[in-house]
């Protein structure tokens, strides 16, 4: 299957299979009226099969939570169909609204319209502890 | 110090200084009586708790000050189901500081966030108390001299019981404090701890399954109590149970200088023929509890004597 290469825009390369209609879903794609692109199970010789998005003619995207879902993900800025920057994201400082906590005793299982904030404490082991209860477990958001 | 949320929010420096006040409101309270005329104090007990919001309103009343507040979620607007941001809202126009209990945790840092009035974690879950670990230190402090150098026996529930790992969080601050853990298998010292906050701050400690062993090595022994209903059976919890009961019988190995702590309520986890030994220190450490929440309430206000 065939998807042309974008002019203007990002792709996001190296998506772990499967992954890359959460990753459409978290990023707010829906609601852009941009052309964008799912390409599901790529062939690839480093991971077998993998996930592209391509998204054309828009750059004004927080992708802080990319690094959250999958840190192996490269982010590929593209203009005039040039890759002028390629960057792979990093675990962000701070998750808002990505992941809801697990803990029944937390705060946030009963108040109303609270943010669900999760901020890293072990870079090393991907650690994330909510901000309230401190708990790590959390789940993603339905 | 705005608010106080997790008793790790304190540095050792400020925790010296809050001694220091409580100890000095504790030899003489008549220059204190006043500084908190006609400031007041608001204790938003979401859930039950006679000791914790006695000695918050004892101490308030005792620095001159008001008390209002509730002592339970039903006979609170809770019961209608208001938010805690809201009720803390309201509240914030009608005391100049709040003391909260709630059963959810995290529920005194989402008050902490929507004003300015300072907030104090009264208890929130089984998550944080950080006035019952300046408590702890305080009557350390007052019955040992110093909160360095001594070796901590702490005794029964290690897993669940929170007063035990912000205990050991606040200890590790401090220089040559070594750890003895008394437990039965099933309710030791969580992992996460171990690991996280004791080996990771080189503290030395071991874990032992009866106090008979360490009974003379102790300088501070903290008791908890033994909950039957975190056991899966009851053979184990009746086979169990008496391991980790304190008698006189134990104490004859004792240091002639123990310090015996507890948080309250007592069950049965300390038999009543110790209360009259004089290293007993849990009647001690309620009292202590009162002045070191009056120092804490002067600081967060900022009044002095």
């Amino acid at each position: 299957m065939k998807i042309d290469s974008i002019k203007d825009g990002i792709v996001l390369d190296h998506i772990k299979a499967g992954k890359s209609m959460d990753i459409y879903k978290y990023l707010g794609l829906d609601k852009l009226d941009c052309s964008v692109a799912i390409l599901k199970n790529v062939p690839s010789s480093k991971m077998g099969k993998k996930d592209i998005i391509k998204i054309a003619n828009h750059f004004d995207l927080n992708l802080d939570v990319l690094g959250y879902i999958d840190p192996n993900i490269t982010v590929c800025f593209i203009k005039n169909r040039e890759i002028v920057q390629k960057k792979h994201v990093e675990l962000p400082e701070k998750i808002v609204n990505i992941i809801r906590c697990k803990n029944p005793r937390c705060i946030t299982s009963v108040e109303q319209e609270i943010d669900h904030i999760f901020k890293l404490t072990d870079p090393e082991h991907r650690v994330y502890r909510c901000i309230y209860c401190e708990s790590r477990k959390g789940s993603y958001f339905k | 110090m705005k608010h106080l949320i997790d008793p790790m929010d304190l540095t050792v420096e400020e925790i010296d200084q809050l001694i220091a006040l409580a100890g000095d409101i504790l030899v003489d309270k008549t220059k204190y009586q006043e500084v908190c005329k006609h400031k007041s104090l608001a204790t938003l007990f979401f859930e039950p708790s006679t000791r914790t919001r006695l000695s918050f309103e004892a101490a308030m009343l005792e620095l001159g000050g008001n008390v209002l507040g509730f002592s339970s979620a039903n006979s609170s607007s809770a019961a209608k189901g208001e938010s805690v941001s809201d009720t803390v809202r309201v509240v914030s126009g009608y005391a100049d500081i709040i003391a909260m209990r709630h059963p959810k945790e995290g529920a005194p840092f989402v008050a902490s966030q929507k004003v300015d009035t300072p907030i104090i974690n009264a208890g929130d879950g089984g998550h944080n108390h950080p006035t019952q670990t300046l408590t702890d230190l305080m009557t350390i402090s007052q019955e040992k001299g110093h909160l360095d150098n001594l070796t901590v026996g702490l005794c029964g529930d290690l897993k669940f019981g929170r007063t035990v790992h912000s205990l050991i969080k606040a200890m590790t601050r401090y220089k040559n404090v070594k750890f003895v853990m008394i437990s039965p298998e099933e309710l030791r010292l969580p992992d996460y701890i171990i690991k996280d906050v004791i080996e990771k701050n080189n503290v030395e400690y071991k874990e032992v399954r009866s106090m008979d062993e360490v009974m003379p090595e102790l300088d501070i022994l903290y008791m908890t109590r033994v909950q039957k209903e975190r056991f899966f059976n009851e053979q184990d919890y009746i086979r169990l149970k008496d391991s980790f009961i304190l008698d006189e019988e134990k104490l004859i190995n004792a240091k002639k200088d123990l310090c015996i702590m507890h948080p309250l309520p007592r069950v049965n986890e300390i038999s009543t023929k110790v209360d009259d030994d004089p290293r007993a220190c849990y009647f001690k450490q309620a009292r202590y509890g009162k002045f070191i929440r009056m120092a804490l309430i002067m600081t967060m206000l900022g009044v002095n004597a």
